[in-house]
């Protein structure tokens, strides 16, 4: 079955197919539409959707939400985010899976309602307090909008930690034909962990306090193996990199344009290729250098180099990286980045 | 001999230590006495296996020690907001929240308030012992007038620092919740009364009739820096002016409220009702098209984008649409950008256009200049205008509003303008997709239909009689 929708709302389709059983949420442009589509959608499927007072607010009725086992969903926007970041380090703490959709909007501060990429490091690395990280997802189409929110739940409960699908303005916005899931997920089991209100799970206990260094040391050892067990789920995806002289890379809307400005400059005769990150945490970076070495590297993104420190990071070669950025809700144009390659590809950049 | 349940571990070893059979608590800490009374009445309930506990952040953080059923600790200020999640996804099962009075007065104040106000199906207790106990006595809203604390040397100036919160009397302005009372564990006399307004709150949660609130003060001897039995009679003393103790609603007779019902439906039935899949098909010889469609918000050129890009995806076209965004999106105009084409569809957005569509003056002026060489500019020819076309564009100026206007339809020149597309054959994919799509768009107000036809009709003819040789 083919829809053509709304990014947004595919996000939710993608919830309802991964079973989801709860959304709570505050509204906020541009992620609203989520918000609409699970009012719409979950009383009818005897589901809860419920809008809460604010994101504080809504990150914790996800916490309480988890505790049982449940799987939880909710989508927000930059100043939304800020507000969520208490939660998730409770939910990482405590190592409950919940999902956090970010339609990113222009900031610092209210900034404003269009595309930007700036929450990445907020998303990526950490965003609240203490030793923890998020899986974060990257979608690129609606159809990914759909598939990741479903991949977001799998991973969520594989490694009991919140998930982060890290989108924007344009995705949430725009439509696409979207190919419905076969199916709904199937329910994970939760009862070694979970607390259900039933004398099998009374004795299971959901916290993130040790008062006691070693044992809350032992606890961040934990958790960070957890974080290394995750890089084998790293994603990433290649277009014309085989070949390729020069390696633009980006995520989301940023790789949408990055891929158009490859078709122009291989109708120009010039060997670029396209690099684009599925998951950002864990970082593809095994998948980044067996594509990229020995190659000039043009960083697309709508932040200020964020992504851009990440590649730097992660890259063997740190001299081959030259970044290419708009923000404030300008989009990068295709023409601009083909002229910024070019240059690249010869050397001058 | 059957030992009587207590509702608390017999050990508490989650405790640790050599001692466990303590609490953690100070000698004569009202937390100790309220744990039991707690405890008792869930065991006397029989809702120890069923029940969920949301502890605090506080001297309560640890009473995941002794609570002999499921527990999920809380940030400090949520234990509410957890427990509405909590008994959203849990509604057969007793909810149970316990805060101090810097959790729920001070950082977890509209969190508590809006659940109560939203009549959450749990029961809070809520530990009042006028001050931050556990962080080294500071003061909390609950802080009496006067009354000297680490942040309040001089004693709490209410000028400066606001006056004692009232937690009970405010949500007694609330409409939702079944039962609000105000007791005290200051001495026997009073701990007979909590135990009885605990239960009773508990009695409501094992019926699950809602939200259900005690107010309990709790003297805190160390830092009155007094013997517990001192500390008790002077606690009450200066507590009970600000704080009366007493019943303020209890309506756990009455019938509880349903809420209005929704149409129950599967996955399938919500969402399922898509069309039959066409397979995008990867034809590089398609070059891609990329189209502006703008004018006023109103004009239906949303509506002109979507059809555009249904009818080309019912062809096995990959399309995107994308709606103004950005700072193109001012004083009421609206356009949207579609891209068809015959592989994976990069930037959804277009700086470019082959097709312009412009409904009104300012859009034809704002984007026909970027129309790039080859391309089409159709306008409505009501549009005065003296600015210049880039060149090798192809202009024309259309009737669409009056093909509208003569076909009854005055709001479908969107319609016309897909009629002239189609003539012009500028949608390569299909006119049967295309009127298909068209009437698909209208499916809401099947009315509209025919007249739409029509006006597509008369839009082709039009371009046929006025622009083919
Ligand atoms: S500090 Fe006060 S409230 Fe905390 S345990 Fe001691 S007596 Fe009780």
């Amino acid at each position: 079955m083919r829809k053509f929708v709304r990014g947004n709302e595919a996000v939710m389709i993608g919830a309802v197919y991964a079973g989801v059983d709860a959304y709570f949420g505050y509204p906020i442009t541009p992620a609203s539409e989520i918000a609409h589509a699970a009012a719409e959608y979950l009383p009818c499927l005897g589901k809860e959707f419920l809008q809460a007072e604010c994101e504080t607010g809504s990150a914790n009725m996800m916490y309480g939400a988890a505790s049982a086992g449940k799987k939880v969903i909710s989508a927000s926007a930059g100043p939304g985010m800020s507000l969520m970041q208490e939660g998730l380090s409770y939910l990482a703490g405590a190592q409950l899976p919940a999902v956090v959709v970010d339609i990113m909007r222009a900031g610092p501060g209210l900034g404003n309602i269009y595309p930007e990429q700036g929450d990445y490091d907020q998303a990526v690395k950490g965003g609240g307090h203490g030793n923890y990280k998020c899986i974060v997802l990257a979608p690129a189409s609606v159809q990914e909008m759909c598939d990741l929110t479903i991949l977001a739940f799998d991973l969520a409960f594989k490694y009991r930690n919140p998930a982060v699908v890290l989108a924007d303005a344009v995705l949430g916005q725009m439509m696409e034909s979207l190919i419905l899931p076969e199916k709904v997920s199937d329910v994970p089991d939760t009862d070694g962990w979970a607390v259900k209100g039933r004398k099998e799970t009374k004795d299971n206990l959901i916290f993130s306090i040790y008062l006691d260094a070693d044992r809350q040391e032992a606890h961040n050892f934990l958790l960070n193996k957890k974080y290394e067990e995750m890089k084998k789920d790293a994603r990433a995806e290649s277009y014309l990199t085989e070949d390729a002289d020069v390696i633009l890379t980006g995520y989301g809307t940023s790789a949408r344009i990055a891929r158009s400005a490859v078709d122009v400059l291989r109708e120009k005769g010039i060997k670029a290729g396209l690099f684009r990150p599925i998951t950002l945490s864990p970082f593809p970076a095994k998948e980044l250098n067996a594509c990229a070495t020995g190659k000039k590297i043009v960083v697309v993104e709508m932040s200020n180099g964020q992504y851009r420190d990440d590649v730097v990071l992660h890259l063997e070669n740190k001299e081959q990286v030259t970044l290419f950025n708009r923000m404030g809700g300008n989009l990068p144009k295709v023409a601009d980045l083909v002229g910024v390659v070019e240059k690249a590809a010869e050397g001058k950049a | 001999m059957i030992k009587r349940s207590t509702g608390l571990y017999e050990q508490f070893s989650r405790k640790g230590g050599d001692a466990l059979r303590a609490t953690h608590y100070c000698a004569g800490c009202g937390h100790g006495i309220i744990l039991k009374l707690i405890g008792e009445a869930m065991a006397d309930l029989g809702i120890q296996d069923d029940s969920v506990f949301v502890g605090p952040v506080g001297c309560a953080t640890f009473c995941y020690y002794y609570f002999d059923c499921g527990h999920v600790s809380a940030p400090h200020g949520r234990a509410s907001a957890v427990a509405t999640g909590l008994s959203r996804v849990l509604p057969d099962n007793p909810i149970i929240a316990y805060q101090g009075d810097g959790d729920l007065g001070a950082i977890g104040f509209n969190n508590a308030f809006q659940a109560a106000n939203r009549g959450d199906n749990f029961a809070l207790f809520f530990v009042n012992n006028s001050i931050f106990a556990m962080t080294g006595g500071q003061m909390a809203p609950t802080t009496l007038e006067g009354q000297v604390t680490t942040t309040t040397p001089f004693g709490r100036d209410t000028v400066k620092a606001g006056y004692p919160l009232k937690v009970c009397e405010v949500f007694e302005t609330l409409e939702a919740p079944v039962f609000i009372e105000r007791v005290s564990v200051a001495d026997t006399k009073r701990i007979m009364l909590a135990k009885k307004a605990i239960r009773k709150a508990l009695q409501i949660q094992k019926e699950k009739k809602g939200f259900a609130f005690v107010e309990i003060l709790s003297p805190c001897p160390n830092n009155m820096r007094e013997e517990p039995v001192k500390a008790a009679e002077l606690f009450t003393e200066t507590m009970e002016k600000t704080y009366p103790l007493g019943n303020f609603r209890d309506r756990s007779e009455k019938p509880v409220p349903t809420p209005k019902g929704v149409p129950l439906k599967n996955e399938k039935e919500l969402i399922g009702g898509g069309k039959e899949t066409v397979a995008t098909k990867n034809d590089p010889s398609f070059k891609e098209r990329r189209f502006k469609f703008s004018g006023f918000g109103g004009q239906g050129i949303l509506s002109l984008g979507l059809v555009v890009a249904e009818a080309a995806a019912s062809d096995g076209k990959f399309v995107s649409w994308m709606p103004s965004y950005g700072p193109e999106q001012r004083g009421g105009s609206a356009s949207c950008s579609v891209r068809v084409g015959g592989k994976e569809i990069g930037s959804p957005t277009i700086d470019d256009p082959d097709v312009l569509v412009a409904m009104n003056q300012p859009a034809l002026e704002r984007f026909a200049s970027s129309v790039r060489e080859g391309g089409t500019i159709l306008y409505d020819s009501s549009i005065k205008t003296n600015i210049g076309f880039p060149a090798g564009v192809r202009a024309i100026p259309f009737p669409a509003s009056s093909i509208a206007i003569e076909n009854g339809v005055s709001k479908a020149s969107n319609t016309a303008f897909l009629g002239a597309m189609t003539g012009l054959g500028l949608l390569p994919f299909g006119e049967t997709n295309i009127k298909a799509a068209l009437a698909e768009s209208m499916s809401a107000r099947p009315s509209l239909v025919e007249p739409n036809m029509r006006v597509f009709e008369t839009a082709m003819k039009w371009i046929t009689d006025n622009l083919r040789p």
